[in-house]
This record gives C-alpha cells, sequence and structure tokens, in this order.
C-alpha cells in the first residue's frame, strides 16, 4: 500500500479552483517529483498533505490514518512524520542558524537539553556541509546556504517524509545542483520518502523515481521518468522540448 | 461599492476569528516565558527614554501654556491641579499609547507581516506551532502590562516638567502649587489613566498583530499593512479613550 493516498481532491478559493480531483499515490522510499505550470497548485497540494488546508471535497491517507478527518491532536501526530523545505528556506529571522534548527526539536520533539540539542544541530550541520556556522545570522547566508540550513532544519526531528517545495528556484545552476544532489541524498543515505515541486524538467528526470505533471488541477500524466518522457500530452511534450532544447543551447 | 462593503465585513470576520484565537492562546500552553520577558524589555524597558522625554516636553509646554492663561486671573497655583489630573486621566494615556504605536505597534505588524510573506508563520504551522500563540500573546501580554507602567511614569515626568517651568520658569509660588495639587489630584484619577493605559495597550497589541498577521503581496503589502495598523489602533484608542472617559465621569 503507498505512504500517502491523494484520492479525488477538490479545492477552491472562491470561485477559483485550484485542485479539480486530484488523485496520486506517493511510494514510501522514492522520491517523486510534482512539476507543471505556475499557478497549477502545486503548493496548495503539499499544504493539503499535512493538514495546513483542508480539501472541499476527496481524502488524504497517511499510512492507515486519514489526514483530511484527522483532529487537532492527531494532525499533531501526522506533522511530525513531516519534514517541510520552503522555497525561499523561511528561516526565522529573529533567530540564528542554530536556534532555527533547534526551534522544531523544542517545539515539536519537547526537547529542553540544550546540550542535547545543541548536539543535534551541530551533527545537522556537519550532515549538511555548514559546520560551524550556528552563530550566523540567516540575513548572513547566501541563498544555497539557507536552503541547506532550511532542509536542516525540516530534517532534525527525523521526519518519514520530506516535502521540498522548489528547492532550486533562484539558485545559479551549480548551486542548484548541490541542493539536487543534497535531495538525493536525503533519500538515499537518511532512506526520507521525498516530494519535491519544482520547474527544473532536467533535474527532475535525473532524480526522481516518480514524476508527475499537474495540469489544471489534476495529475495528467504521471510514472516514471521515462514513462513520462514518452508521454503523448501536448503541453508535457512542449515542457519537456522546451527544458532540453535550452540544454543542447 | 458591493464589493467593499464584503470586504470590509470579511475583515472584521477575519479580526472577530483572529481575536477569538488570540483570547483562548492566553489560557493554552505552553506558556512562553521567555518571549515575555523579550516583549517586556523590547515594548517597556526600551521605550523609556522616548516616553520620558515625550512626556516632559507635553508638561513644560502645558504648563507655560496654563500659566500664561491663569496669570491675569491670579489663578497660576492651579496649574499643578490642572496638569496633574489632566495628565493622570487624559493625556499620559493617549501621549504613551500613540508614542508606543508609533515605535511599537507599526514594528509589531511589520515584523509579523515580514514573517508572513517570508513563509515563517506556514514554516510553524508546519511545525504544529500555533503562529497567533506565538506572536501574539507575548506581545498583547507585554502590552497590557507596559502601557499603564509607562503611563504611570508618564504622569510623574510630565508633573515634573510642569512643576520645573512654573516654578523655575515662571515664578509660581512652589509650596501653594504643590499643597492644591495634592490636594486635589487623587489616586482614582491615575488609577482611571491606567486602566484606560491597559485597554489601550490590548486593542494596539491585538490590531497591529492582526494587520501584520495577514499582510501580503510582499514588501508593499507589509508597508501597507504597518500603516493600516498605526492608523486603525491610532483611531481605536482614541474611540476607547472616549467612551472610557463617558464611563468614568459617568
Amino acid at each position: 500500500m503507498s505512504m500517502i493516498r491523494v484520492e479525488d481532491v477538490y479545492k477552491a478559493f472562491g470561485e477559483i479552483e485550484i485542485l479539480r480531483g486530484l488523485s496520486l499515490n506517493i511510494e514510501e522510499g522514492e522520491i517523486t517529483t510534482i512539476i507543471g505550470q505556475s499557478g497549477t497548485g502545486k503548493s496548495v497540494f503539499f499544504k493539503h498533505l499535512i493538514g495546513i488546508l483542508k480539501p472541499d471535497t476527496g481524502k488524504i491517507w497517511f499510512h492507515d490514518t486519514e489526514v483530511t478527518a484527522a483532529d487537532n491532536d492527531t494532525l499533531v501526530e501526522i506533522r511530525k512524520h513531516f519534514g517541510y523545505a520552503f522555497q525561499g528556506a523561511a528561516l526565522f529571522d529573529s533567530m540564528n542558524v542554530a536556534e532555527n534548527i533547534a526551534f522544531p526539536l523544542r517545539e515539536v520533539l519537547g526537547i529542553t537539553d540544550k546540550k542535547d540539542a545543541a548536539r543535534r544541530v551541530s551533527e545537522m550541520l556537519d550532515w549538511i556541509g555548514l559546520p560551524g556556522i550556528e552563530n550566523k545570522r540567516p540575513a548572513e547566508l547566501s541563498g544555497g546556504m539557507r536552503k541547506r540550513v532550511g532542509v536542516a532544519r525540516a530534517l532534525v526531528t527525523k521526519p518519514d517524509v520530506l516535502l521540498f517545495d522548489e528547492p532550486t528556484t533562484g539558485l545559479d545552476p551549480v548551486l542548484g545542483e548541490t541542493i539536487n544532489d543534497l535531495v538525493v541524498r536525503v533519500n538515499k543515505e537518511l532512506e526520507l520518502t521525498c516530494v519535491v515541486i519544482t520547474h527544473d524538467i532536467q533535474a527532475s528526470f535525473r532524480i526522481s523515481d516518480k514524476i508527475a505533471f499537474l495540469h489544471e488541477g489534476v495529475v495528467a500524466v504521471e510514472g516514471s521518468p521515462k514513462e513520462v518522457a514518452r508521454s503523448t500530452h501536448p503541453l508535457v511534450k512542449k515542457f519537456i522540448e522546451n527544458s532540453f532544447n535550452e540544454l543542447e543551447v | 461599492m458591493q464589493v467593499a462593503i464584503i470586504t470590509t465585513l470579511e475583515q472584521f470576520g477575519a479580526f472577530f476569528l483572529f481575536w477569538m484565537s488570540s483570547l483562548r492562546s492566553v489560557f493554552r500552553r505552553p506558556f512562553r516565558g521567555r518571549h515575555l520577558l523579550e516583549q517586556l524589555e523590547r515594548i517597556g524597558v526600551e521605550s523609556v527614554p522616548i516616553i520620558g522625554l515625550s512626556s516632559l516636553a507635553i508638561g513644560m509646554i502645558f504648563s507655560l501654556q496654563m500659566v500664561q492663561l491663569l496669570q491675569p486671573f491670579r489663578a497660576e497655583v492651579a496649574v499643578g491641579t490642572a496638569v496633574a489630573v489632566t495628565l493622570a486621566r487624559e493625556l499620559a494615556p493617549i501621549i504613551t499609547a500613540l508614542m508606543l504605536i508609533g515605535k511599537n505597534g507599526s514594528a509589531m505588524a511589520a515584523e509579523i507581516g515580514t514573517m508572513r510573506v517570508t513563509e515563517q508563520i506556514d514554516a510553524m504551522e508546519t511545525m504544529s506551532v500555533d503562529p497567533i500563540q506565538f506572536l501574539t500573546t507575548p506581545r498583547v501580554m507585554a502590552c497590557i502590562v507596559m502601557f499603564p507602567m509607562l503611563t504611570l511614569m508618564a504622569n510623574v515626568v510630565g508633573v515634573f516638567g510642569a512643576w520645573v517651568i512654573a516654578v523655575g520658569v515662571m515664578d509660581v509660588e512652589s509650596a501653594t502649587y504643590l499643597e492644591q495639587m495634592f490636594r486635589v489630584l487623587s489616586a482614582g484619577d491615575i488609577l482611571q489613566g491606567m486602566v484606560k493605559a491597559a485597554v489601550m495597550g490590548y486593542l494596539t497589541a491585538i490590531i497591529c498583530t492582526f494587520y501584520g498577521y495577514y499582510a501580503e503581496n510582499g514588501a508593499q503589502g507589509v508597508g501597507e499593512a504597518s500603516t493600516r495598523a498605526v492608523v486603525t489602533s491610532s483611531v481605536a484608542i482614541l474611540i476607547a479613550d472616549y467612551v472610557m472617559a463617558m464611563a468614568f465621569w459617568g
């Protein structure tokens, strides 16, 4: 059985329909990438996965628990299994790097022992390749460093699933590649299920086990990178052609 | 027109829900003592110089004007009473609240608004941290405590400024000035001002955090949220002051 099952989810904000019957299965231990045009509801979909938004109709399951029917206490428990790496890192700029990474330790896991928290923060910074930056403020970090610290904060509670919201947006190709490698490391070394929203089509074909193409609020095409590459859906073909033509130029 | 009415009603609805949620948060664990202390320092301790300076100026100017006005009637010794009672009941809480709205209210809206547009509030939600409790409760509590404290200080400094001008510059007789002032000024006057200040502090914190919490559209949106927060809370405290003055007077 799939780790996360999304069944026929509809969501509208006022008269604007964002999700129009979205269904998708996310398998444990895989990297699933969600691609699509801007404004197709990719970030809204992420917020449904962890129960921040509730669908108008449809169901979402995490293992045997229905996220869409969960009460607040159950949602708190479900969210402990998820980490969320935001597009802009979303680091708290009133805190330094160490306080940012320790925040979920204190708030989510209830760890109040400062030495234990400091040790975990230090281990996490070593793992993402940024040792010794505990006392730096988010404003002192480059875009790539901020993203990696954001990933460290999402990982520190040892979740089962890590959600990456456009991890390479705003980065130069070299830094973007570093972040894509980090996604793969998170999946292979820590054995986490990764769900990635991205516009980086080339990277999605390189790192993903499964790709889902979102169009007009539904998954228009899904499958392995090879299956998606062979898709006859006109918009998917256009997306792929444009991305790989850029590479040839 | 119809759209404007709907938008206004939506805003009232959102404010009501935010207000209810903030009320519930006050009594729910965890209690964030460290954040409360930080806010007490930021809103209270760091505001001492500006409140001291503004209340000193108000006391001195008020005294100067009153002495000039009352001298022809040989009633200048009553200046101390007029200044002290007016400060205690009205001027000190109003001046304190307006200065703190400018200094801290706008900062609250801007800080929380920036957190909203940079997804920091979303990040809290993904960690099951209630952002309203985390961001609003310490600020509301700190304002309820610190507005009256600073108002009390404004009373003392304002009265001192008025005395310096009346006695030191305008040659009003000090003993009579003070004797009349203490005879008329009551603890009730001072308490009335402090109660007003606590209500104004609550209104300021809840309005400013609300506008910050619902900021959108990037830097421009944060700027607009701060402006709305300052204007709305300034108007709200003036209306609240009038209502409370009527209630105390009645």
